[in-house]
């Protein structure tokens, strides 16, 4: 290009007074920086129109007489720093607040956490008591089956081998239930089964009362049974599983004869 | 002639020593160009000073790839100084501005006696021409455009900026 052209256009002259587009102003910007002839040019016509403009002042300011308004923009500057502290504050206050909520909405699940468990304890201490009235009930029934007048106890002792063993008949005649408490006796073997029986002494006659298919796992070993005969006697053996049609002698644990009513 | 970057680099950075030395270099033109524009004294030192520390504090606005420098604060002490002259209390208060042109200023100047290029710029003003007197006027202490400038002065747009730029040539031939 022409720069002494360029330069007499006169556009420079523009370019100082601050008459031209954002885009011509960028455009001399980037030739000042390839032709230092153009710079060059800019800055004499700028301090030529400097000189000009300062002799239309009536008097100089001194720049110490506003230094201070800068000092005092620089003061008013450092003066937030004292609302600062409120805000700091306000954010400590904040992350505290956060904080403190952070630990409560943990606390809380813990605490929940624990009144699930202590509501699962509390219904499983309900099912307990629920089995304890069930079971004071039943030996209540039961008490009173054994503590009816009606009742004849008939102990049964241990026979031959098995002396260790014991057993008690409730019997009572008006309901024909005997309640058979079979507490001294072991758990059935695998593969065997408490038979009870009923008998009568002249002649010798049993008559099979069933077997105790629970003994096991029954918690307070009181077994009723149906008993309509005229016992005179009765006895427990040990017969393979299903029972036995007749009580295998060898297997008498024990036996207890009914006391004759005076 | 030394260019002004490293003080700029230095005034945008707020270095405050920086600042000094930009406001030695064109302090005086601002108040100058302001006092031409509101003919008072007080409000002219007022308004230069709100110039300089709007300058300040707005350093971080400016790009030398946009302009010069004193183009650029030229421009925020022009507005400041029409904004001025605009406003409700100065109406009020000066209700018959003499007219001068800046040359009438610089001629009855008695401060400018003391100055180093006083008399180059004595010289300038009095020999200059009345095209050059009104296009200086417009473009550089009022802030024309071309095209205002082309209008008010009644002379085709492509005319001014030649004429101005003999001017401008005859100001640099004397103070510089």
């Amino acid at each position: 290009m022409d720069i002494n052209a360029y330069i007499e256009s006169g556009i420079l002259e523009l370019y100082v007074a601050g008459k031209l587009s954002e885009k011509e102003n960028q455009e001399v910007y980037e030739l000042m920086q390839k032709h230092p002839q153009i710079l060059q040019e800019v800055l004499e016509i700028e301090a030529a129109v400097v000189k000009l403009t300062a002799s239309v002042s009536p008097h100089a300011i001194d720049f110490d007489s506003f230094r201070d308004k800068i000092d005092d923009t620089k003061v008013v500057d450092l003066q937030p720093k004292k609302p600062n502290w409120i805000s700091y504050t306000g954010w400590a206050a904040s992350i505290l607040l956060a904080g403190g909520l952070l630990w409560t909405l943990g606390k809380k699940n813990t605490l929940e956490e624990q009144l699930q468990i202590v509501e699962t304890q509390k219904q499983y201490l309900e099912i307990q008591i629920e089995d304890a009235r069930e079971n004071l009930a039943n030996t209540k029934n039961l008490l009173e089956s054994i503590r009816d007048k009606n009742i004849i106890a008939v102990p049964l002792g241990g026979q031959g081998e098995f002396a260790s063993s014991y057993a008690k008949v409730y019997w009572n005649k008006a309901d024909n239930t005997i309640y058979l408490d079979a507490e001294g006796l072991p758990n059935a073997p695998e593969g065997k089964v408490w038979q009870v029986w009923s008998l009568t002494l002249n002649p010798l006659t049993p008559t099979s009362l069933g077997t105790i298919d629970n003994f096991n796992t029954d918690d307070n070993k009181i077994f009723p049974i149906a008993n309509a005969n005229e016992s005179q006697a009765f006895g427990i053996t040990l017969e393979p599983e299903g029972g036995s049609d007749s009580p295998t002698m060898e297997q008498l644990y024990t036996l207890g004869v009914v006391p004759t009513t005076p | 002639m030394v260019d002004i970057q490293h003080l700029i680099i230095r005034f945008k950075d707020k270095d405050q020593s920086a600042f000094e030395e930009l406001y030695t270099m064109y302090g005086e033109s601002i108040h100058g160009v302001v006092f031409n524009i509101v003919k008072d004294s007080a409000i002219a030192d007022e308004l230069m000073q709100d110039v300089f520390i709007k300058a300040w504090h707005k350093s971080g606005t400016y790009s030398s790839k946009k302009g010069r420098f004193f183009t650029w604060i030229l421009n925020i002490a022009r507005n400041a100084a029409i904004d001025k002259v605009r406003s409700k209390s100065y109406k009020q208060e000066k209700q018959n501005l003499d007219a001068d042109f800046f040359v009438d200023i610089i001629k009855s100047n008695e401060n400018l006696n003391s100055r180093t290029d006083a008399i180059g710029i004595k010289k300038f003003v009095s020999r200059l021409g009345e095209k050059c007197k009104e296009v200086i006027e417009l473009l550089y202490f009022k802030g024309f455009t071309q095209k205002e400038a082309s209008q008010t002065m009644q002379t085709p747009i492509g005319t001014i900026k030649t004429r101005n730029r003999n001017c401008i040539k005859q100001l640099r031939d004397m103070v510089l």
